[in-house]
């Protein structure tokens, strides 16, 4: 049986080797993990000054749906550009490319690895934050949670795919993860990590609709946290980007590997 | 005194020839940092909707601080995170070594090396911000608000600095964890607001914990013309703490460092 062309034996190794790297940087994984305490802050100031209700949120609806976004955010973080970047500056990319496996899967691997790392660390910091606001404990139902998994799952791929396209520009300048900062700015303010999107008057949630960054925190958040969402057309936003970003993604990166000049080696 | 003014000025004269093969780097920097004050100008009017206020400040003076932290921001991606973030690399390959055996003092070396210009054009933009802000919310400056507001961005600064350098001298134990600053870049954005708009634990660590109610809100006040004297004075006696504190944790920091791959 073949997944995306590789064999089973290929994945289950690139999965393996990758956890077991991962694990000897538990801790660096752990302040990670804290590093995305943001919303969590974010969550303290919209209580705090009653904001909520202009949007349609009580305090613990808000308390749910900030405590998801983090979790989202935990399981969809991508950090290829800077990888990739590192290994094509010191030429480690070139054996990587003589492999008859494409260099994007063993990233892929790494952070899928990185996540498994990440999961307890994450537990941790949903169970402090109940601990802290106890009346907001809730557990989402099974399909809930199956459907904020899938779409978490593809939050992440659009995350990946967005920064390979960043990261496949690397093969023409040595610092692309500068433009990394381009994406990652919509994202912040666009993505739903600092606010809800309801928040958002009409004509600007307009124009982030439009963006891929509503669905990568926002939408799955919204499922998980248990909030009215339309499921079939967040699904159906995030298969469509996902089905552009692919295509444009391996074009870039045949037209990038033509030009690619082995730095370092 | 005079040999590190003129260190000084050899480092930054270098740094800025060799960004100058980096243009389209600053132009990118630029887009950034534009698209994050819109951002959080457009995330900070959210609060305002249907006439509220933030923790009793008003929509202009809640503009001071953004200004202010954006002058911080701008500061932070000139000097402290290029220069600091390197420790770490200077730990792991050995290299910090050469950096010991220079007649100049290492912190001072360490802090200063770098300097990068695309973090000008925010400096710039963020006290603009605080003066243009402060004008609309009708301030009329004084004597004692525009020394108070200086003394106090400086105080800021050196807190800054100095938590900074100690997450990085801390790479000297642990090579791996430089990515702590990215924790504090994170806690330092609870920044962007005014303290009085936090919960009341919050309010207590951003003030004694984690100082960024001086590195914000204080200089606002300041400029303002609110600060009382006794928070100033204050912060003259923690900024000087957590200096002196940095350069000790340094020199012990230094007693453990055994060099590496050599």
């Amino acid at each position: 049986m073949r997944i995306f062309g590789l064999s089973f034996k290929v994945i289950k190794t690139l999965l393996t080797t990758q956890y077991a790297y991962m694990l000897e940087y538990r801790i660096e994984i752990a302040l990670w993990a804290l590093s995305g305490v943001l919303p969590f802050i974010m969550f303290s100031l919209w209580s705090q000054n009653d904001v909520g209700n202009s949007f349609g949120l009580n305090d613990i609806g808000l308390a749910r749906y900030f405590l998801s976004a983090f979790l989202v955010r935990q399981f969809s973080v991508v950090w290829v550009v800077f990888s990739f970047e590192e290994d094509s500056i010191s030429g480690r990319l070139s054996p990587y490319l003589l492999q008859p496996l494409h260099p994007l899967f063993r990233y892929v691997a790494s952070h899928l690895a990185e996540q498994a790392t990440r999961l307890p660390f994450a537990i941790a910091i949903a169970i402090t934050f109940f601990i802290l606001n106890p009346s907001s404990f809730w557990l989402p139902s099974l399909p809930q949670f199956f459907l904020a998994y899938l779409s978490t799952h593809f939050a992440f791929t659009i995350a990946f795919l967005l920064q390979s396209l960043v990261a496949a520009l690397c093969f023409w300048t040595e610092k692309s993860s500068a433009l990394e900062r381009l994406i990652f700015v919509p994202y912040l303010f666009l993505s739903g990590l600092l606010v809800p999107l309801s928040a958002f008057p009409s004509n600007v949630l307009k124009v982030a609709m439009i963006t891929p960054f509503p669905y990568l925190i926002n939408f799955p958040a919204k499922i998980l946290s248990g909030m009215p969402v339309d499921i079939f057309d967040g699904f159906l936003a995030q298969i469509m980007w996902i089905s552009i970003l692919v295509p444009s993604v391996n074009i870039l990166w045949k037209l990038g590997v033509k030009r690619y000049t082995a730095m370092g080696a | 005194m005079h040999r590190y003014f003129k260190t000084i000025r050899l480092f930054w004269s270098t740094a800025f020839a060799s960004q100058l093969e980096y243009q389209l780097n600053f132009l990118i920097e630029l887009l950034a940092m534009l698209g994050t004050l819109l951002g959080s100008v457009f995330i900070l009017s959210l609060f305002f909707t249907g006439g509220r206020e933030l923790g009793d400040w008003t929509w202009e003076s809640a503009l001071v601080i953004q200004g202010v932290y954006t002058f911080l921001d701008g500061l932070t991606n000139a000097l402290l995170r290029p220069n600091l973030t390197e420790i770490v690399n200077y730990v792991r390959e050995g290299t910090l070594d050469y950096v010991l055996l220079k007649p100049i003092d290492s912190q001072f070396w360490l802090s200063v090396k770098k300097f990068s210009f695309a973090g000008l054009p925010e400096i710039i933009l963020g006290l603009s911000i605080v003066f243009w802000a402060a004008i609309q919310s009708g301030t009329s400056f004084s004597l004692y608000s525009l020394s108070a507001f200086i003394i106090s961005l400086i105080i800021g600064f050196v807190i800054l600095y100095s938590v900074w350098f100690l997450i990085a001298a801390s790479s000297i134990w642990f090579v791996k964890t430089w990515n702590a600053t990215e924790v504090l870049r994170a806690l330092l954005a609870a920044g962007r607001y005014p303290i009085s708009a936090y919960p009341v634990i919050l309010r207590f660590i951003f003030t004694l914990v984690l100082p960024v109610a001086f590195l914000t809100t204080f200089p606002a006040e300041a400029i303002l013309g609110e600060l009382k004297f006794n928070i100033l004075f204050f912060g003259l006696i923690l900024s000087s703490l957590f200096f002196t504190f940095s350069r000790f944790f340094w020199k012990f920091a230094l007693k453990h460092y055994t060099s590496a791959s050599s």
